[in-house]
């Protein structure tokens, strides 16, 4: 499969490669955050026993089309005292590293823009950008709710990313790579090969569920959605940093939470779910090349949607932490339990190197 | 409306105190603000997210209730009383038909007494309902609100069904009640009651004992037995403090020491002790309906002695009833003429706004969201 897709895009035409990533990934990263909101209202009209929308197409598909045109079409308000140029940077400054992090995500064992070796990284470095461009939306709209919610952000973001980047270098230290392809590669085969449970059976991870489990909340936390929405606390906040934005300023925003979400339980599925790999060993292996690309392709968006589900599930389902609750989570529960996991991975993996 | 341009709002800005050492600034919480549910004014002094000074700027729909009880017959005003605290207008139209019935010594027939009492109690738990599910929602969980709206919708129906009213009922009247209750409405509660300890008994796992929720509430907004005192509480709140002052056994009225109920209450003052009092008393709301339906006497609904101008002897009567925020009485003072002298309602939110300033010193924004909405406020119930 790799190889006949090579033939067609590869070093021949490096340059339609790159414009077939570049539409697909915007296609798909643009679609995705209209659509994920539209699952979203469902699944929340689901936990709350009501129909959700149903007006614009049947069953109300047509409905994130319908808001697309009409954020499109809204007034775009700059409020009297901003810093204007920070304040149209923000919005933008949102949404493109959230895009950059597809460029290293694998969908498939060809479906992937670019092989980098810090690939891990790259996807780290500019998640947390998001955290900088809130904070400027915060502060340039001058507004207190804004400001109030942006010192939120960065408190809350900081004391997040610590254990998750734990949890990664654990990762990092049984897998021995940081190229998510490779990651993938490793965990072929039958589905106790994941990282989930590989790290289990070979000794050199016992805590790996622990692991998904920290690595799952910080996500939930970075992505600042429910029950760490702190950041936009609508009762208390209104709309936290994006108070003062209208039309697609705002548009962009809650498009990039939707694709900061996408990233995150892509990142998820890759590291600890096996990526594009079904997990039924060599049972799919009669297969021609092409249809088990597909149904790899298959598998990895039934896992990164089981994801996104539990995702909106949780919103809909608990109340919001406060905000000490939410940082002694982190630092009195997580982080040690991170750092505990990182020590005992670290041993079980060197210590067979001292004999 | 006043509008700056660019520089003159910079200068604006740049007249504050930016970066001094003691730098508080002011957030203005409302008129309108989602955690308020109405027009209710908080000015915060805040240093950084916690709250240096709290004050309750009220009268955004202050709309005379008072004066207008002055200027009208009491037949006349006694629509006003439910839109006071819309929530509860059973129990505000009970307190003033029973000021009015205590002042022209009018018998109300049993058989009315209990239809209050079942339509109050039936009143209560869908104002613990509202209460409940905005509380809720104002703690991010935006769930709960739909299940509360989906058995409220339920009594309500009921309600629509006895007087035509589903919000700003005007059932009961001077002598009784405007109309008997039918089979379908009794045989309508009875089926609502086991029905609704389903639901608070599934109220009770999923939400109640959820370990976020009980963070959030646990400790948050300590209201002493003193300051309870000081600034005359009632209701839910004084009984989340541990003093078992409930007016329907306080002081009895109408019926209420015919049946078996116990007041809950709670003793750790905080805002989770005045939730777990509302939850309970929506427990004895049921016990109580379930009670004066099987007691329920025969006879007239409405004294037939009623005359049609109903005159009001000079005196000053009072009256008051346990409605869902608390205490709430009227004191009725008439000179004979048509139209009273003077009307006095004594609101329970007032008194309980006023504990916030107090208790959200030195809070953090989102705990004082989450001790406001233990108050359960009905804003035109403050202002009247």
């Amino acid at each position: 499969m790799s190889a006949s897709i090579d033939f067609l895009l590869g070093p021949a035409w490096p340059w339609v490669r790159v414009l077939l990533f570049l539409g697909g990934t915007a296609a798909f990263a643009g679609l995705n955050a209209a659509y994920l909101v539209w699952c979203e209202r469902k699944i929340a009209a689901y936990v709350q026993r009501r129909p959700g929308p149903m007006e614009v197409g049947p069953q109300g598909l047509i409905q994130p089309i319908a808001d697309a045109v009409k954020l499109l079409c809204k007034q775009l308000l700059t409020p009297p005292a901003v810093d204007t140029i920070l304040y149209r940077i923000a919005p933008v400054a949102m949404i493109i590293p959230a895009l950059m992090c597809f460029v290293v995500l694998p969908y498939g064992d060809a479906l992937m823009p670019t092989r980098i070796d810090l690939g891990l990284l790259v996807v780290f470095a500019f998640s947390a950008i998001n955290v900088i461009s809130l904070m400027l939306a915060g502060w340039s709209s001058n507004n207190k709710y804004a400001i109030i919610s942006s010192a939120r952000v960065v408190s809350q973001n900081v004391a997040y990313e610590i254990p998750m980047l734990l949890t990664i270098v654990t990762l990092i230290l049984v897998t021995g790579t940081t190229e998510l392809g490779t990651i993938v590669g490793q965990q072929g085969g039958w589905f106790w090969n994941w990282n989930i449970l590989r790290g289990i059976w070979t000794l050199a991870n016992p805590l790996v569920p622990v692991s998904f489990l920290i690595f799952f909340i910080c996500m939930l936390a970075e992505t600042n959605r429910a029950p760490f929405d702190l950041a936009e606390a609508e009762s208390e906040l209104v709309a936290g940093s994006f108070t003062e934005y209208s039309s697609m300023g705002f548009g962009l925003f809650f498009m990039a939470e939707y694709v900061n979400i996408v990233v995150g339980c892509s990142l998820a599925t890759v590291l600890f779910l096996g990526g594009w790999h079904t997990g039924l060993g060599n049972l799919l292996d009669f297969l021609p090349a092409w249809a088990s690309a597909l149904v790899g392709l298959g598998a990895f968006f039934v896992k990164l949607y089981a994801l996104i589900f539990v995702v909106m599930w949780i919103r809909w389902t608990f109340p919001r932490t406060q905000f000490y609750g939410l940082l002694n989570l982190s630092w009195k529960i997580l982080i040690p339990v991170a750092l505990f996991t990182l020590l005992l991975s670290s041993v079980l993996v060197k210590l067979p190197n001292l004999f | 409306m006043l509008l700056l341009n660019k520089q003159e709002a910079l200068a604006r800005v740049a007249s504050h105190n930016v970066g001094g050492p003691n730098e508080t600034f002011v957030l203005n919480l409302g008129p309108q603000h989602p955690a308020t549910h109405g027009v209710l004014r908080l000015k915060l002094t805040m240093d950084g997210e916690f709250i240096r000074k709290a004050e309750c700027v009220v009268g955004y729909i202050h709309r005379m209730h008072e004066k207008m009880g002055e200027n009208r017959t009491c037949a006349q005003f006694l629509p006003n009383t439910s839109r006071l605290d819309y929530l509860s207008a059973m129990q505000y139209t009970h307190a003033w038909c029973g000021a009015v019935e205590r002042a022209t010594k009018l018998e109300v027939p049993q058989r009315a007494e209990y239809i209050r009492v079942v339509t109050s109690e039936l009143n209560r738990i869908a104002s613990h309902l509202v209460g409940w599910g905005a509380w809720v929602m104002d703690l991010g969980g935006l769930t709960p609100i739909l299940y509360a709206f989906d058995d409220r919708e339920k009594i309500l129906d009921l309600l629509e069904g006895i007087c035509g009213a589903r919000l700003t009922f005007c059932y009961y009247r001077f002598g009784g009640v405007v109309n008997d209750i039918d089979d379908a409405f009794i045989q309508g509660t009875k089926a609502f009651v086991p029905y609704m300890r389903e639901r608070l008994k599934m109220y009770r796992a999923f939400v109640t004992d959820n370990v976020i929720l009980r963070k959030r509430l646990e400790g948050i907004g300590i209201i002493d037995q003193d300051m309870c005192r000081r600034y005359g509480a009632c209701g839910p709140v004084i009984r989340g403090s541990g003093i078992a002052n409930d007016t329907r056994k306080t002081e009895p009225y109408s019926v209420y020491q015919d049946f078996d109920f116990e007041i809950p209450v709670y003793d750790q003052c905080d805002s989770m002790a005045r939730y777990l009092v509302r939850m309970d008393e929506m427990e004895q709301s049921l016990r109580i309906i379930e009670q004066a339906l099987a007691k329920l006497p025969e006879g007239p609904f409405i004294n037939p002695k009623v005359p049609k101008f109903l005159k009001v002897p000079a005196g000053d009567t009072t009256y008051a009833t346990e409605a869902g925020r608390g205490r709430f009485m009227v004191r009725l003072v008439t000179d004979g003429t048509d139209t009273p002298y003077r009307v006095k309602l004594r609101t329970p939110c007032l008194a309980n706004l006023s504990l916030a300033e107090e208790v959200c010193e030195g809070m953090m924004l989102a705990d004082a969201i989450a001790f406001l909405g233990s108050l359960d406020l009905v804003i035109p119930d403050i202002d009247r």
